[in-house]
């Protein structure tokens, strides 16, 4: 063996055992926080066990803590965001990437991306001090007109028009999470083959039928990624939802105008504040409880694309 | 039935294309082109690279609308209809003129769905037409028999030769009058072409096909017209057996010898 030789192997293998090293720290890192967390929340998880889960208590005096509260509120928050960003963004891909003149499409990209870069803190600005008091005076009283008329959901948009609430959390969070879901969905949009669209539009088929019939099975794995992401950024965003949310620890009614709270707006309000003992340990535990909920959303995307694998036959992956 | 007649071939003209033009955005691709695609023959179009013949067919089925700043003038008549003209409808025209590409292009779904789709799309069946539509466009396609026990799998797990022959069933199923095949052997394997070169005689039978082809001897086995295109202009067309054994253009003869190319 030459030098040179000796030398190319020696550096493939320090090569080899780096990335190693870097891609095994990430899975430290994680069960690292995983044990951290849930040594910090043990004082919590030994008194109110799962009572926790299903107690909407939140008496920091007499220490008792449950999670319901900003565990609903994540939940619906975040639905509320996926369901009103979901088509807009959908459009907005749809838009860029079929029908739009080849001039608009890359200065409405940009734009689109630029609004991905936005710190949330500037939302949750905007949402509190322009956004709530408009949407208090004239959207809720005219939501409150026409769905909350309806039966069943009437329910849920009952209430006075207090501008924030869950409601407007959930519409500030669709906002933000909009770019990222639309600048993915375009990405992988543009990947479908001309040819295969060609090959539809060929056949006689309108815009729609080849979107909805050929590029978004086609692109299903990477469309529902861009959801995931969305959903994952909903979940966890903190800031703009802190602001706008209301941050009342109560669930008095179903309303979505009502204040609510989130996990993470939770702990950001009162991490500082909370005394050691059981009142850390209790916020501790809830940021474990996000922690659980994220993982299952991605299992549960993970098993969809599972079973539509099964369904199809696959794409061309 | 009507009385056959052996010795004269009446030609009926299926598209008349007449002094058509073709721009991409302001770059001219075709010059003036004149030419009849026959009922029932088999139209082979021959050139070099970049000699505007798949523009051409892309032209006849109005492929080009999807991509803004592409546009022709002239006359293109198909049914005589003038379908160059605004107002056209594209969904009906492309339901006539059907198209089969480079490369296979199977829909993600299974081959079954692959051929349903684009006949549910223009015609309303029950579950039994349509099983029956399937296998005649399978039977057509010669993959009837290759795939009749796997029709719920998906379409993108045959092989490639397979997979042509499925997308020509799909055009087939739709019963175009025209098929347009735009170099449907340029990915595939000599039997697989050879297999596929067989289709187009029998398809002849229903339907009239228009080929673009790089391969001057599959021009030569499978068409009755061929027309040889140089620089997006219309050099030669004529009779496949004239046009190779004596050409009448000196570029024709330089490209079918092959001192050009």
């Amino acid at each position: 063996m030459s030098e040179t030789q000796a030398k190319g192997r020696l550096a493939d293998l320090l090569f080899f055992n780096l990335t190693r090293t870097v891609a095994f720290i990430t899975l430290a890192l994680l069960g690292g926080i995983v044990i951290s967390l849930t040594w910090s929340a043990l004082p919590s998880i030994e008194k109110f066990g799962f009572s926790f889960l299903t107690s909407s208590a939140w008496n920091p005096p007499a220490d008792d803590f449950g999670a319901l509260v900003p565990i609903y509120g994540t939940i619906i928050t975040s639905i509320i965001a996926l369901v009103i960003a979901l088509p807009i963004s959908f459009g907005i891909a749809l838009f860029l990437t079929e029908m739009a003149p080849t001039w608009l499409r890359r200065p409405l990209g940009i734009a689109i991306e630029l609004l991905a870069g936005i710190p949330s803190i500037v939302y949750g600005i905007w949402g509190l001090l322009v956004f709530a008091p408009i949407f208090g005076q004239y959207v809720q009283p005219f939501i409150a007109q026409t769905l909350g008329k309806l039966p069943l959901i009437g329910a849920l948009f009952s209430g006075p028009s207090l501008g924030i609430g869950i409601l407007a959390a959930g519409i500030i969070l669709a906002i933000m999470i909009i770019p990222f879901i639309a600048s993915v969905m375009r990405d992988v949009f543009e990947l479908v083959p001309p040819m295969l669209k060609e090959s539809c539009y060929g056949l006689g088929g309108t815009t729609w039928e080849t979107v909805s019939k050929v590029v978004l099975p086609y692109t299903r794995v990477g469309v529902i990624g861009g959801v995931m992401l969305g959903l994952g950024r909903a979940l966890g965003e903190t800031m703009a939802v802190t602001f706008v949310i209301g941050n009342a620890s109560l669930l008095g009614s179903f309303s979505l105008f009502m204040p609510g709270n989130s996990i993470t707006s939770a702990l950001a309000n009162e991490f500082a504040e909370a005394t050691p003992g059981l009142y850390t340990a209790a916020l501790v535990e809830l940021g474990l409880i996000l922690f659980v909920i994220t993982f299952i959303v991605l299992s549960l995307s993970k098993l969809l694309l599972l079973s539509m694998e099964k369904q199809n036959g696959g794409g061309a992956h | 039935m009507m009385p056959v007649e052996p010795v004269v071939q009446k030609l009926t003209s299926e598209i008349s294309i007449r002094n058509l033009n073709f721009y991409y955005g302001k770059a001219i691709a075709l010059k003036n082109i004149n030419l009849e695609i026959y009922k029932g023959k088999v139209t082979a179009f021959i050139g070099p690279s970049g000699c505007g013949k798949s523009t051409l067919l892309r032209t006849i089925n109005r492929m080009y609308d999807l991509y803004p700043g592409q546009h022709a003038d002239g006359e293109l008549i198909v049914a005589g209809k003038n379908i160059l003209e605004k107002g056209v409808d594209t969904i009906e025209l492309r339901a006539k003129v059907g198209m089969v590409f480079q490369k296979p292009t199977p829909f993600p779904m299974s081959i079954y769905e692959n051929i349903a789709f684009g006949v549910r799309m223009h015609e309303k069946l029950t579950r039994n037409e349509m099983d029956d539509r399937i296998e005649w466009a399978l039977t057509k396609a010669a993959l009837w028999n290759e795939v009749k026990d796997k029709l719920n799998k998906p379409g993108t797990g045959l092989s490639g030769g397979q997979q042509q022959r499925l997308c020509i069933a799909r055009g087939v199923a739709v019963k175009p009058q025209v098929l347009l095949l735009d170099e449907p052997t340029s990915a595939l394997d000599p039997i697989s072409t050879m297999r596929i070169e067989e289709l187009i005689h029998e398809l002849k039978r229903e339907f009239t096909i228009a080929i673009v082809t790089h391969n001057m001897q599959q021009a030569a086995r499978v068409s009755d017209y061929t027309a040889y295109m140089y620089l997006g202009e219309l050099v030669e067309f004529g009779k496949t057996d004239e046009l190779f054994i004596k050409p009448q253009d000196k570029r024709t003869e330089d490209y079918i010898t092959g001192r050009m190319g």
